[in-house]
């Protein structure tokens, strides 16, 4: 399916719920309301129009006012892709897991929330992945600031 | 060089075990198998049959610190990492030796500025006795690492303290 069928498709599902798309670009892409997340990612892995049973990327963006939260879902039967997004506020930001659409999304949220500090509610293990259990900070934020020290070793 | 070291004034028996030791020491040193980044692939081609550690004794990679001699320490060494190596060399029986593999290894590398996860040099953590240079190093320059390194085995002795200090 192409893409504007897809952000049509989900228009009409999803109503006002769907803020904004842009199309003919490398990665074409949707912004949907956090609050509908789940139900989104629900619909487009069990649509048959849609069968996207496979989520290729979860990560986060931060753009200085906002933190994004994009989702690259993928059809191995028809072999399309649609990025779906979600604006958050910079502080605090929380969202739905998706962990129960996707099993694959465990690993992915847990970095997502190590890097920017994005919290999954109803995650089942949210840990950081990378960074040790003691590290201060979401080292890919924009206003990060570099530690000086860690454990007594200087950095 | 452990229990024995400093207990000893030099005499002709002395000297004659420190060859004895030394050749020894210098001619097995097993490497503990602990590869990081892209320095372990050079490091396993150094093992492997085109460069062939065994040819200087050194080809037994061990897959624990307890039957190591010596610590290649080959890559990126993040601070995460950084307290598992301290605790892997403590956990090596004396005499032990460290050789610092590649640019990573040895200041920090590509990661000096803006790797907030990186440890720049691990001389902070564990004594290194030599640091190999290049990004990553060819075979050739880990064996002349490993080179130096029984060279200065070979200067070691039981009588007097060694230049490393007690290990």
């Amino acid at each position: 399916m192409k893409s504007e069928e897809i952000a049509a498709q989900l228009s009409e599902k999803f109503g006002d719920k769907v803020i904004e798309s842009k199309l003919g670009v490398v990665t074409p892409w949707t912004v949907v309301d956090p609050g509908v997340i789940l139900d989104v990612c629900r619909f487009v892995r069990d649509d048959q129009r849609f069968l996207m049973d496979h989520l290729e990327l979860l990560g986060g963006v931060d753009f200085k006012d906002r933190i994004e939260v994009v989702y690259i879902p993928y059809s191995m039967k028809h072999g399309h892709r649609h990025t779906i997004k979600c604006r958050l506020p910079r502080e605090n930001p929380r969202i739905q897991t998706v962990e129960s659409v996707w099993a694959v999304a465990n690993w992915h949220e847990r970095e997502a929330y190590d890097m920017f500090g994005i919290v999954f509610e109803g995650h089942s293990d949210l840990r950081r992945i990378l960074c040790p259990d003691d590290w201060e900070g979401y080292p890919l934020r924009k206003d990060y600031k570099f530690p000086t020290r860690y454990r007594d070793m200087p950095v | 060089m452990g229990v024995l070291e400093g207990k000893f004034e030099e005499n002709v028996l002395i000297t004659s075990l420190d060859k004895l030791f030394n050749w020894a020491r210098a001619g097995s040193l097993w490497p503990m198998t602990f590869g990081l980044a892209c320095c372990a692939i050079e490091m396993m081609a150094t093992g492997a049959s085109r460069y062939d550690l065994d040819r200087f004794g050194a080809g037994a990679f061990r897959a624990t610190p307890r039957q190591s001699d010596v610590m290649i320490v080959a890559g990126t060494v993040t601070l995460k990492m950084a307290t598992r190596i301290k605790r892997l060399f403590e956990q090596m029986p004396a005499p032990k030796y460290v050789i610092s593999m590649g640019s990573c290894a040895n200041n920090g590398g590509p990661y000096w500025q803006h790797g907030y996860h990186v440890l720049k040099g691990i001389d902070e953590v564990v004594p290194v006795d030599v640091y190999v240079p290049g990004c990553p190093p060819r075979p050739e320059s880990l064996i002349e690492g490993l080179i130096q390194l029984q060279k200065k085995i070979e200067r070691e002795s039981l009588a007097k303290k060694t230049e490393r200090g007690a290990a």
